[in-house]
């Protein structure tokens, strides 16, 4: 549909400019002889122009954009997007006002004031309070666009509240790996990148207790409606960035520096499904800082629910060390029993088979998945 | 300096003190010390990179627009880093993204448009003989040279060249494991960068001591035409902000091969943890952006010096605001050294730098904003003559102002959150810095190509390649901003593995073809150009009537620009459409005895120092031992 468009919009700037030159050379003919000097051939066609394009691009900007807006994306799903979305039309509404002032000055002048014999150029070299008028001007719009930003920033970068739901995310060459803390304490354990293997993918370290009940899940992330979500962003090995387009929010993931983002995200999504009338629709997360090969493939989907089905899901969820039970094998032996409530009662590690008359099926079952 | 006491008794001797040894081809065409011949040679290299990094970003425009076409017909040049069946290889599209970026920041329009401009027009306008040193300046043009050879040989490697954006943020530059960009593609580019930025120095070094030396009797700082001031100013970040890429480059070097760890902690890549901890890539980005930020205004300060003085000229009338536009220049200077973080709002780092870089970037819009008003003033009740030279420089003006309002939007911490990294900011900083300084540097080509090569372009076909151009850039550009609002993250080699950006299909095609045609709009200027060097029509002394100096030397400038002694300077070089003037234009070398029907009272005054003008120190290099 564009590109037909495009093709039409070419064709009849193309045939424009035929017609004003055919124009001038006919005009050119029936004036006085005296030609025109080289430099200004073709002068008033080109005068002509400015003006085609005043009211070509009049018309183009104002029909795209009223075209592309349907595909912006849906109206923010947390309270912090709608605020600098907000901001945002705010701001463009009001530079939309020197956008088209001072173009349409550009191009009028340069029509109106095209060469004409005889004509004398007005010697006008300065005036100072015309150049305080439009340096004050911009400079207290600029000021009133800073107040407003830097109110909704501090807002948006302060620290989380004490109650908000903490979830780890980490990027990596080419996924996304969220990690909870799990339905017992609530709480992330430590990590170590010297951890890290093939299962291990996040480092997690064993020695912590608090990393017993952790799970992790690199397909899909849930978060709870209605409160504070602090994402805890890392990234195991270059660059990554956490963006989630619907909630606005977007943060780097930086090898060995931590970094973090807080939203409060207010928007289900069944909500978006019955909104959008579209019940395939999925909240999801890209990676925008370039990465590498699988750059544009990075995505994890994001699922928002109401308290209890997250607390359900979370519930759901393996954790850690019912999915890879020989990890036990890391806890320090003071904690095993502790790392060991989590999971069901026939697994057992390679070192308590020695040590203990197991009840039966040593370690291969891991049955205890989901 | 003893040359002075000595001068009278050497002029009384001879006419020419000066005098060379003949010079052999390889000293007087290639490795010439003439800032005519140099400013040539950045020219023609800036172009010839102009074209490589256009088409470079027309495949990965097909690649955007048209995701399902057959690119076998690019097997030829590319190989196979296209596949069977078609495709372009992902970890390619990166490569081209990043060369183009390389390409047309650093190679074109600096060198390409600082290296031609600064060096042709410097002594011509402020009226010396050549650049304070010749020898360094002929140094500059061949580091730039080799620093080509190593960047054109990097695309030719089987792992390919840089491909990490051309911003190049380690880890990912930092590891070759990582990607095969980050391999012997990524030496290439920081050997080649570290030549580029001595090229640079050099160049840099020469402006500034040039114009500060050797300006000709009378030419005071507050005579100076407006690009001179762009070109000091340009010169004087370059020399501030390149030595800091060079050391970001340097340590990035020793991370990746001598096992440093500035850039790198607790990396866990390809199986292995790392053993570097302690370092930041975070550093990187401060010391890049350090001079990445000054760097986009090295890139348009010259355009907005050249713009002043074509718009001057072609509507005859002054520049409006002679000295607000000195002083708008020297803020955005000094501002530009301190925003730099606002392309890192979201990098995390300590949110409260957010703050104050966004304060210090939105201040920068003010004197932009003043620069743009005042060409706007120049125009009005002007008498326009749309020379190519001034439909590009009129073009300029627009998509600065385009551009510079999104900044804006940009800069707001706020609301970059949303759109960092996205394709807003690219229709961004391609409006503001790549089609504005392009428009410049395009501007600047029409304008002095009968000084510098003695003939005339062709009008007709210059007015045209302005209109497509002009249209091109728009219909490419615009419509990117709606790509960005809606979120399509920046350097994805397809859009595909989203819902999100399953959408606007045909605006990146539309986007695609906009593009193809501007690029081809662009082969009429290189016909003209590339044409008329050698069949163009014998230019006239000063076709465009206008005041600077340049236009005083013979229709050819040869060694020394002027054959007798250098001009003196009585006046500004904005006197176009003076009220009871003869003529409506007088240059800068007419002294006020002369135009005693168009002086104003002060000028009147002036006609007495014109004698203590005329017998000023000589800084012409011809009478002093050099």
């Amino acid at each position: 549909m564009y590109f037909i468009i495009a093709l039409v919009a070419l064709v009849f700037v193309v045939l424009t400019i035929i017609v004003v030159s055919r124009l001038q050379d006919v005009l050119k003919s029936v004036k006085k002889p005296e030609s025109a000097d080289e430099a200004h051939t073709g002068n008033g066609w080109n005068a002509a122009m400015f003006i085609v394009i005043i009211v070509a691009a009049a018309i183009g900007i104002t029909w795209s954009y009223m075209h592309a807006r349907e595909h912006f994306l849906p109206i923010a799903s947390s309270v912090h997007g709608r605020r600098t979305d907000d901001l945002f039309w705010f701001s463009m509404g009001v530079l939309t006002i020197p956008f088209i002032f001072v173009n349409f000055l550009i191009f009028f002048f340069s029509w109106k004031y095209q060469y004409k014999k005889g004509n004398v150029a007005s010697f006008y070299p300065d005036n100072h309070k015309l150049e305080l008028i439009w340096t004050i001007i911009p400079a207290i719009v600029m000021a009133m666009l800073v107040f407003t930003g830097w109110k909704a920033w501090s807002d948006i970068t302060s620290d989380a509240p004490a109650d908000a739901e903490v979830i780890e995310i980490t990027g990596k060459q080419f996924n996304w790996i969220v990690r909870y803390g799990g339905v017992n304490d609530n709480k992330l354990g430590n990590y170590n990148y010297k951890l890290i293997d093939a299962q291990n993918e996040v480092g997690i370290d064993l020695s912590d207790e608090n990393s017993f009940d952790d799970f992790l899940n690199p397909t899909e992330m849930h978060i709870p409606v209605g409160r504070p979500v602090l994402l805890k962003i890392r990234a195991r090995d270059v660059l990554h960035s956490v963006f989630i387009p619907h909630m606005r929010v977007k943060m780097d993931a930086v090898p060995g520096m931590p970094t973090k983002f807080w939203f409060v995200p207010d928007k289900t999504t069944a909500d978006m499904r019955a909104e959008l009338g579209n019940p395939d629709f999925k909240y999801e997360i890209a990676c925008t800082e370039v990465c590498g090969q699988g750059h544009f493939s990075m995505k994890i989907n994001l699922v928002v629910e109401d308290e209890a089905s997250y607390k359900k899901w979370c519930a759901e969820q393996s954790t850690f060390l019912q999915t890879y039970p020989e990890y036990l094998a890391k806890v320090p032996d003071n904690l095993k029993a502790k790392a060991m409530k989590g999971l069901p009662a026939d697994t057992a590690t390679p070192a308590d088979t020695a040590k203990t008359a197991s009840t039966g099926g040593g370690i291969g079952t891991t049955a205890a998945l989901r | 300096m003893s040359a002075i006491e000595g001068l009278d008794t050497a002029v009384h001797h001879e006419e020419h003190a000066h005098h060379h040894e003949p010079q052999s081809f390889w000293q007087k065409y290639v490795f010439s010390e003439d800032h005519k011949v140099i400013a040539k040679q950045y020219l023609i290299t800036g172009i010839l990179w102009a074209v490589i990094g256009i088409s470079m970003s027309v495949i990965f425009r097909i690649q955007l627009g048209m995701p399902d076409s057959n690119l076998s017909w690019l097997k030829p040049v590319l190989g196979a880093w296209i596949s069977e069946s078609g495709k372009l290889d992902p970890n390619f599209y990166l490569a081209l993204v990043t060369m183009h970026g390389t390409i047309m920041v650093f190679f074109v329009l600096t060198a390409g448009l600082s290296g031609t401009f600064s060096n042709f027009l410097i002594p011509l306008q402020i009226g010396a003989r050549d650049m304070a040193s010749g020898f360094m300046n002929m140094l500059s043009y061949w580091f730039f040279f080799l620093a080509s050879v190593i960047m054109f040989g990097s695309l030719f490697l089987q792992t390919g060249p840089a491909a990490g954006g051309w911003v190049i943020y380690p880890p990912l530059s930092a590891l070759p494991q990582a990607h095969p960009g980050s391999g012997a593609g990524m030496t290439l580019w920081l050997a080649s960068m570290a030549f580029f930025i001595v090229s640079q120095l050099l160049g840099g070094i020469n402006y500034i001591t040039t114009v500060i030396n050797l300006r000709t009797r009378g030419m005071s700082f507050d005579r100076l035409p407006l690009t001179i001031w762009a070109f000091l100013i340009t010169a004087v970040l370059g020399l501030i902000s390149f030595p800091v890429l060079l050391s970001s480059v340097l340590l990035l070097i020793f991370d990746r091969h001598f096992g440093t760890s500035f850039y790198l902690s607790e990396i866990y890549i390809n199986g292995e943890a790392l053993p570097n901890v302690g370092g930041s890539p975070i550093l990187f980005q401060h010391l890049f952006w350090f001079l990445g930020h000054p760097e986009v205004y090295i890139v348009l300060l010259p355009g907005l010096g050249i713009t002043s003085e074509v718009i001057a000229t072609n509507a005859r009338k002054p520049i409006f605001g002679y000295r607000a536009m000195i002083a708008s220049m020297l803020g955005i200077a000094f501002l530009a050294f301190i925003v730099w973080a606002h392309h890192m709002f979201v990098t995390g780092m300590n949110p409260f730098l957010g703050s104050v870089f966004m304060f210090l970037t939105l201040i920068i819009a003010v004197p932009s904003a003043v620069k743009g008003f005042n060409y706007i003033t120049t125009l009005w009740k002007g008498n326009i003559v749309f020379t190519p030279a001034m439909l590009f420089a009129i073009g300029m003006v627009s998509l600065f102002v385009s551009g510079g309002l999104t900044g804006i939007i940009l800069g707001n911490s706020a609301l970059d959150i949303q759109l960092h990294d996205t394709y807003f900011v690219v229709a961004h900083f391609h409006l503001v810095m790549g089609a504005a300084s392009a428009f410049g540097l395009f501007a600047g080509v029409y304008h002095w190509f009968p000084k510098m090569f003695g003939k005339m372009m062709n009008t007709t076909l210059g007015q045209i390649h302005f209109w497509f151009s002009f249209i091109g850039i728009y219909l490419v550009f615009i419509p990117m901003h709606y790509v960005g609002i809606a979120g399509f993250p920046r350097r994805y080699y397809q859009f595909t593995s989203y819902d999100f950006t399953h959408k606007f299909m045909d605006m990146n095609m539309f986007i695609t073809v906009a593009a193809i045609l501007s690029f081809l709009a662009q082969f009429i200027f290189l016909y003209n150009f590339f044409v008329n060097i050698f069949k163009g029509k014998t230019a006239p002394k000063n076709p465009w009537r206008s005041n600077t100096l340049e236009w005083t030397t013979p229709i050819v400038p040869g060694h020394g620009n002027w054959e007798g002694e250098i001009p003196a300077v009585y006046r500004w070089s904005y006197d176009y459409s003076k009220p009871g003037a003869k003529e409506d234009f007088i240059p800068q070398n007419i002294p006020y005895s002369q135009t005693l029907e168009s002086n104003f009272p002060h000028e009147n005054e002036l006609i007495a120092t014109e004698k203590e003008i005329e017998a000023q120190n000589f800084n012409d290099q011809f009478n002093t031992a050099h």
